[in-house]
């Protein structure tokens, strides 16, 4: 093997691996805030590839109706929570977020779609349609039994999996869709060709990997999202509600999913059920970061890519294989290492 | 005088044992209330109910408006009440600032300025840590960050939860003196303590707890000075 072979193949899984970071970060997110190991994170890849996909085709995307559907229904569940102290407040902000913004989208995609408005547009579209539906999952899915136990917030999990994934397949269909890349320049550095595609996902990472740092360091609410995640009790106690704190990390995942999706899209062909494969390999990430290190999980992530790449080149039967086989030694060195751990201690 | 506080009828229970029985009391504007008993007497269930972490029977009443269940712990702190919980709960991998960044969560934003360097005054202490992590701090230091925690939230009812525990005599004293301190800046304050003495120093007045169940209560000084309760709170021999 010669160096330009190898020095692709670098490139290659540390592209992956950018995206296996950003969801690795979410699944640490979400687990940190709300105690989900949260399965369907593959889904909203999934979500955001094809709904990024259908629009640039300029087509309407089911999703769209599905944000809808998603919106009422959580509005609904709303509604139940609070049947004995209703007031017009409350009745005006919920539906304002549950259903006038899914409406608002509806009207958006109908008016952009036509008009082919570029695959700029396309992916802000796309975000706004897959984004929300991260708080509605959580209130629908996760809120109503948000003190459970880990196992039972993970059983759930694994439901909601499957059903975002059959509802993928009515959805979408079950033929891959490809969108076009969004940039098609290529640079050559020395002797290696890059693709802008693969600059554009290593700018992306960077730029929400900073945006999220700034948010969990600079803002109340990123603030009190970490406070939720470092002591629940402490957090309800200075008046921070937790299912506030889940619905935030429940969009910031979705909002990460979806654009991990796009990312992808225009190099991979995406199944309604890839996104799930996708999803475990920042999961893999996720669990040598402990589920608790930012930094050790995007390192992990650019790790996973990387073995990816140079596994599909020598051995390429083997690939996944070798991938997931990465969790072992971290999970024998984490039992030998690691005491136990209070989850609710100071 | 119209209380700023009060229980009435108070009954919390863990699944069929009843921790807190019956319980009533109140709680005027400007006053500190301590409510003193021995080990599992129920002082800690009787103030998490109040603050609405666990579910309890009975009417509360907190500036002359009847508080709902409905009316969870985040509406509560909204509404001017706040506990310092005998765990303190920090969020100890953060900041001491954002400890006390976070106690104003629900405060109004445009006094923040004004709140924090009051709190630092108060507690020099937390000034010189202000970028240490909380999980790291001293005991004592621990207990005026939680303080200095829910004063960011300008409470109308601080609820105190043995703030002495743990705590070396000469660091007892010091945080005394800031809840007299706090008291004369216009705080109320429902006390809770095993240290009787210290408790019964510097409240109006004393409820006493057994068993789940208020069986004395009166002015400070008098309970103080009653021979009975000097025999079991404050040690033989006082
Ligand atoms: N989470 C709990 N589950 C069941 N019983 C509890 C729990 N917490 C406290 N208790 C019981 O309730 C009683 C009162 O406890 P607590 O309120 O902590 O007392 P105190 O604060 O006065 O020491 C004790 O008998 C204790 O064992
Ligand atoms: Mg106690």
């Amino acid at each position: 093997m010669d160096l330009t072979i190898l020095l692709f193949l670098l490139q290659d899984g540390m592209t992956s691996g950018a995206i296996y970071a950003l969801l690795g970060v979410a699944l640490v997110l979400v687990f940190a805030v709300t105690r989900v190991i949260f399965i369907p994170q593959g889904e909203f890849v999934t979500y955001g590839a094809l709904t990024f996909a259908v629009l640039e085709a300029g087509q309407i995307p089911g999703t769209m109706w599905l944000l809808a559907g998603a919106g009422a229904l959580a509005f609904l569940f709303e509604l139940w929570t609070h049947r004995r102290e209703l007031t017009a407040r409350l009745l005006v902000h919920e539906a304002t977020l549950k259903l006038a913004l899914p409406a608002v989208v509806a009207g958006l995609t109908h008016v952009l779609v036509p008009m082919k408005a570029g695959p700029f547009v396309n992916l802000l579209l796309t975000i706004a349609i897959i984004g929300p539906l991260g708080p509605y999952l959580y209130r629908i899915a996760f809120q109503p039994n948000a003190d459970a136990s880990v196992l039972t917030l993970l059983i759930t999990a694994v439901g909601v999996h499957l059903a975002m994934m059959g509802m993928g397949l009515i959805l979408f269909g079950a033929e891959g869709l490809r969108a076009p890349p969004i940039s098609n320049a290529s640079f050559t550095l020395g002797p290696l060709p890059v693709s802008g595609q693969s600059i554009g996902v290593y700018l992306v990472t960077l730029g929400l990997i900073l945006a999220l740092w700034l948010f969990f360091d600079r803002t109340l609410m990123g603030k009190a999202l970490r406070a939720t995640a470092v002591n629940r009790i402490g957090a309800r106690l200075v008046g921070i509600r937790t299912s506030l704190s889940g619905r935030i990390a429940f969009a910031l995942a979705a909002t990460i999913g979806a654009i991990s999706g796009i990312l992808i899209v225009p190099v991979t062909t995406i199944y309604y059920d890839t996104g799930f494969i996708v999803g475990l390999k920042g999961f893999v990430a996720a669990i040598i970061g402990g589920l608790a290190s930012y930094p050790l999980t995007a390192a992990a992530a650019i790790v996973v890519g990387i073995v990816e790449a140079l596994a599909s080149f020598f051995a390429s039967d083997l690939k996944e294989i070798i991938v997931f086989m990465l969790i072992i030694p971290v999970l024998v060195w984490r039992s030998i290492a690691s005491g136990h751990h209070d989850e609710e201690e100071e | 005088m119209t209380a700023l506080f009060s229980l009435d009828n108070f009954t919390v229970s863990y699944g069929k044992v009843q921790a807190v029985s019956d319980v009533s009391l109140n709680v005027a504007k400007g006053e500190i209330v301590t409510v003193i008993g021995a080990n599992g007497a129920g002082k800690s269930t009787l103030l998490n109910a109040a603050m609405g972490l666990l579910p309890a029977r009975g009417r509360m009443t907190f500036e002359g408006q009847e508080l709902a269940e409905t009316d969870d712990v985040e509406a509560r702190v909204g509404l001017g009440l706040c506990l310092v919980a005998e765990k303190r709960h920090l969020f100890g991998s953060m900041s001491v600032e954002d400890n006390l960044v976070l106690g104003a969560f629900r405060a109004d934003r445009s006094a923040f300025e004004g709140t924090l360097s009051d709190v630092y005054a108060r507690f020099p202490r937390l000034l010189e840590r202000r970028q240490q992590l909380a999980g790291t701090l001293s005991g004592g230091e621990r207990q005026m960050l939680a303080m200095g925690r829910a004063l960011m939230s300008r409470p109308r009812l601080l609820m105190l939860d043995e703030p002495s525990l743990g705590l070396a005599p000469r660091i007892v004293a010091d945080i005394f003196t800031i809840i007299a301190d706090l008291r004369a800046a216009g705080v109320s304050i429902l006390l809770v303590e095993q240290n009787a003495k210290a408790a019964l120093d510097i409240a109006d007045r004393a409820y006493v707890m057994e068993l789940g169940e208020i069986t004395r209560s009166g002015a400070a000084a008098t309970l103080a000075a009653d021979p009975s309760i000097a025999a079991s709170y404050l040690g033989l021999g006082h």
